[in-house]
């Protein structure tokens, strides 16, 4: 799984962003930013993605939906909260139907502040996740090396074969 | 009668930035109905005014949407300076013309590469957003941000733009016009973009009078209304005249942005031409009291802003009907009988802005 490294793919989701920070992801996307050119690749499909990017912040509507994504993904994976929204609320942390930040529904791992958040910052954060990312990974291959061995020596079963 | 499927669209999708979710009735591969559902993206910021100022809700109004915020925190500034008699210096409205008509170009070059994307041509979507971006090197050398500048403020505007930058402003839209024919000729002639967009998505004349159209979308119905004809901020001094298509279809759309691309280029000419010297902010006292409706047009159509005042620094109440709003119910009426295929491409030909919708 070493090509993680290499080129990590996004899924971008809009909880309640005002599109201020969705068109700067996308504008990383384009050709004055370009991530395509580190293998960065927009997916539509949670199933397909690394690293879940989330812009704004989450109500009582899209909840399920966030988590619904999240859980999708296959492991190891990665969530930036992208912009003030989705770190906290911000200048919407007093509306009604505003939750607060991403954090309350799903654990993040990597925040990137700003309103709207810069490309570069955006870029910033996707590259720290992509550590975080080397790192759940190599944790989870001494997991599965851990039980590998836990297995050879014990009693021989079917699993044992693959 | 064939079996009725139910597929749903959205919220999260490939060809949709922003959440709205649809749910389309289906007859083999015919939409029969489409319902849609929203209220992923609601906030309830018009509730906000009672715990913002007045002066603090315009940074509210700007972040409505990311795309059009300038012109969200202008048509707030607009109602409460009315509401309190405020004339703004004449500097003042010329820059505000400026940024909103930058603000047209970069919407409707946004919208052009998110519609090439929608048909699957992903370098003319690639094209049309490396353009935009000149656009925001303009906004950030003249406001300091990329999509959200908080450049707007009751009694007039935070920056001055010296005449050098002016003339530098000029001279980049020269130089983008040029580029920028080539990109539209590829929207205009190329055979397989017009095999996508020619006749698909029919609204008639009469259809988008009924079902209250606005923007783009009626005026590519032949109906002739564009609010800047009202006369708000510079818009009273400018020659243009509104670009109306008679079409009604996905190509006619197409055709109306993109003449208002040029149309604004020639607006941001004119305004550099005849802006006057002078003050750039009227200093004001005292609280807003009374009540007023603003109609402005939006890259999407025609906004508009309610705004009651009690003589206190809280509103009463902010109410924002927003073009998008104002467009799905036209959104429904073409999806009734298209292709499954056509679907992502008519949601965004009436160019949706879902955080303007449920604000």
């Amino acid at each position: 799984m070493s090509f993680l490294k290499k080129s990590p793919w996004i899924i971008h989701y809009d909880g309640t962003s005002c599109n201020g920070c969705d068109i700067e992801v996308l504008a990383c996307l384009t050709p004055l930013y370009d991530v395509e050119r580190f293998g960065v690749v927009n997916t539509g499909n949670p199933k397909h993605a690394d690293i879940l990017l989330i812009t704004g912040s989450v109500n009582e509507q899209n909840k399920d939906v966030v988590w619904q994504i999240f859980n999708q993904m296959p492991n190891p994976k990665v969530v930036v909260a992208v912009g003030i929204c989705a770190t906290s609320g911000g200048i919407f942390a007093e509306c009604y139907n505003v939750m607060g930040g991403v954090d309350k529904i799903i654990p993040v791992d990597v925040y990137v502040p700003g309103c709207a958040a810069r490309p570069e910052s955006i870029i910033d954060g996707v590259v720290k996740a992509v550590e975080i990312l080397e790192e759940k990974r190599a944790a989870m291959t001494k997991k599965r090396k851990m039980a590998k061995v836990r297995r050879v020596s014990g009693p021989v079963s079917l699993s044992n074969m693959f | 009668m064939s079996k009725r499927t139910i597929v749903p669209f959205g919220p999260q999708h490939p060809v949709l930035p922003e959440p709205i979710h649809l749910d389309l009735v289906l007859e083999d591969e015919k939409v029969v109905e489409a319902i849609p559902s929203i209220g992923f993206v609601h906030r309830g910021l018009e509730k906000l005014v009672e715990k913002k100022e007045f002066t603090e809700y315009v940074y509210v109004a700007e972040r409505i949407c990311g795309i059009c915020s300038f012109m969200h925190g202008m048509g707030y500034c607009q109602a409460v300076e009315n509401i309190m008699g405020i004339k703004i210096p004449e500097r003042a409205e010329y820059l505000r013309t400026l940024w909103a008509e930058l603000s047209r170009i970069h919407s409707h070059l946004l919208w052009l590469g998110l519609l090439a994307d929608a048909f699957g041509f992903e370098s003319l979507f690639m094209h049309c957003w490396k353009l935009r971006e000149q656009i925001l090197d303009v906004f950030e050398s003249t406001t300091g941000g990329r999509v959200i500048f908080s450049v707007c403020k009751i009694g007039g505007v935070r920056k001055d733009i010296d005449q050098d930058t002016l003339k530098g402003i000029v001279a980049v839209i020269d130089k983008m016009q040029k580029e920028l024919k080539e990109l539209t000729d590829v929207f205009i002639e190329d055979y397989s973009v017009k095999h996508r967009l020619v006749g698909v998505g029919v609204l008639t004349k009469q259809e988008a009078h009924e079902v209250g159209a606005v923007g783009p979308m009626m005026r590519a119905s032949g109906i002739n209304q564009d609010m800047r004809k009202l006369g708000y901020a510079a818009y009273k001094y400018l020659d243009f005249e509104p670009v109306v298509e008679n079409d009604g279809d996905c190509y006619a759309r197409t055709l109306v942005r993109i003449r208002e691309i040029y149309q604004s280029m020639d607006l941001i000419r004119q305004c550099a031409a005849k802006m006057p010297e002078g003050e750039i902010e009227e200093k004001f006292k005292g609280m807003p009291s009374g009540e007023r409706f603003e109609r402005l047009e939006q890259p999407r159509g025609e906004v508009i802003y309610y705004v009651k005042a009690n003589g206190t620094k809280f509103l009463d109440r902010v109410r924002v009907r927003t073009p998008t709003f104002t467009n799905v119910p036209a959104l429904l009426k073409i999806l009734q009988g298209c292709d499954l295929a056509d679907v992502p491409m008519m949601v965004l030909t009436i160019d949706p802005c879902i955080s303007c919708t449920e604000r």
